[in-house]
């Protein structure tokens, strides 16, 4: 028997905040300090004066520079402290007199998480970023890790959506007179632990490919309640096959016994042959056909006792 | 309503890891009959349930649930909880009872999902 009739499924694609969250924190842990510290940095000279220290941050719109000498780095000096020392009139002083010697540092293959956690603790505008043999690599603000987060996010952002455009235009960039993906899973009898594996695995196929969530949701009601029933009723279990077409989705469910005797009755909301012990797990409804009904643009139903049962669902995209 | 103010007024324990627990919330649905959830509840809905076998689990991750209540103290055994953290479905407990969890659940506001103005009305626009 063939069932036509017209669903009208929608379900609005939600944004999940969360996953962009946790998106942003994996990053902090995955990013080195080198891939997003300034690497061109301005030093000065412990025996520099202030004045030229002053213009030096000023030419160069920073707030900031660590202290050379001889390579080496001797400390680090800011904006403060050049406010400082002109409050006291110490405009000619030298640098080394006004900065601070004991200088925080981060290494460069360190993870952005450790250059969070110092600036937390020490509340710092910037930390000069070092290589393992302590020599000057490069500084680090917390303006340079927002905009590295921000700059890697659209990078994964972009190919994610490439990906994901390639994944949904398999079919156009495939020349064939008819294109058909076939996905088949062996369902096991009984096996209630594994059931919804297969329903679960297609679901994820088809968004990789890119459908739309209503074309989504009715394949997984479809296949969901399929397995189910293979697993419930069936003597050795059976096969769940969708063939995925550009333009529609055939689902089809095959097993080989026991068969319905009266496949009217089956198909009629509520009716169920499932055991009490079954039911009792939630199962048996007898809504399971209504379901798959309901969400198919066309439903072949056959069944032969001692020979089989085969459900063919169509869901056009 | 995201999932944690839901579980912190209505006292529910969490079985599951600290996670999806800021989704928002799109309604609810309540049933212990699995087909009957596949047909009626919507993504992002709490489903609330007497079932705690290891197949709510699945059910819950082919429809994008936000949550599963399990009621009445009814016990959750590992396996279930196990796959619940695979697949991002927390799974929350309580000894009250389904009609009572529903009707706590309504007076937050959280619409069932055939309710007008619910998650059912809002995503199928019917």
């Amino acid at each position: 028997m063939t069932v036509t009739h017209t669903p009208a499924d929608e379900v609005k694609a939600q944004g999940n905040s969360i996953l962009e969250v946790t998106k942003l924190q994996e990053l902090v842990y995955e990013l080195k300090i080198e891939q997003v510290m300034t690497k061109k940095v301005v030093t000065v000279s412990p025996d520099d004066p202030i004045s030229q220290l002053k213009e030096v941050l000023r030419v160069n719109r920073i707030s900031g520079a660590p202290v050379l000498k001889d390579g080496e780095l001797v400390g680090i000096i800011s904006i403060e402290d050049v406010l400082k020392a002109l409050e006291l009139g110490a405009i000619s002083a030298s640098v080394s007199e006004k900065m601070t010697t004991n200088v925080q540092t981060l290494f460069a293959d360190e993870n952005v998480i450790q250059a969070v956690t110092k600036f937390g603790r020490l509340g710092f505008g910037r930390l000069p970023v070092v290589d393992r043999e302590g020599r000057l690599v490069g500084i680090l603000t917390q303006g340079d890790i927002a905009r590295g987060l921000l700059r890697q996010l659209e990078m994964d952002y972009r190919e994610e959506e490439i990906h994901r455009y390639r994944a949904s235009h398999i079919f156009e960039d495939i020349a064939s007179d008819q294109t058909g993906l076939i996905l088949r899973y062996q369902v096991q009898a009984r096996n209630f632990a594994r059931c919804g594996e297969a329903a679960s695995k297609l679901k994820r196929a088809l968004e990789r490919l890119g459908a739309k969530p209503t074309e989504v949701r009715r394949v997984a009601v479809v296949s969901y309640e399929a397995e189910t029933n293979l697993v419930i009723h069936t003597t050795k279990g059976g096969e769940l096959l969708a063939e995925i077409q550009p333009e529609k989705i055939r689902i089809i469910a095959v097993d080989h016994g026991p068969g319905i005797a009266d496949v009217e009755k089956a198909l009629q909301p509520g009716f169920s042959t499932a055991p009490d012990w079954i039911r009792e797990l939630g199962f048996g409804a007898g809504m399971g056909l209504s379901n798959i009904k309901a969400c198919s643009d066309q439903m072949v139903f056959d069944s032969k006792v001692g020979v089989g049962t085969r459900l063919e669902v169509i869901i056009r995209l | 309503m995201t999932l944690r103010e839901i579980a912190k007024r209505l006292e529910l324990t969490l079985r599951t890891s600290e996670q999806k627990l800021d989704a928002e919330v799109s309604g609810g649905y309540a049933s212990d009959l699995l087909s009957c959830v596949m047909a009626k509840a919507r993504k992002g809905n709490v489903w609330v349930t007497l079932q705690s076998h290891l197949n709510i689990v699945a059910v819950a991750e082919l429809l994008q649930l936000a949550a599963i209540i399990v009621t009445e103290g009814m016990a959750v055994d590992e396996p279930t909880l196990q796959k619940a953290n695979e697949v991002g479905i927390p799974i929350l407990t309580t000894p009250a009872t389904t009609f009572t969890v529903v009707g706590r659940l309504t007076q937050m506001g959280i619409a069932g999902a055939d309710e007008p103005g619910g998650s059912w009305d809002k995503m199928t626009g019917q």
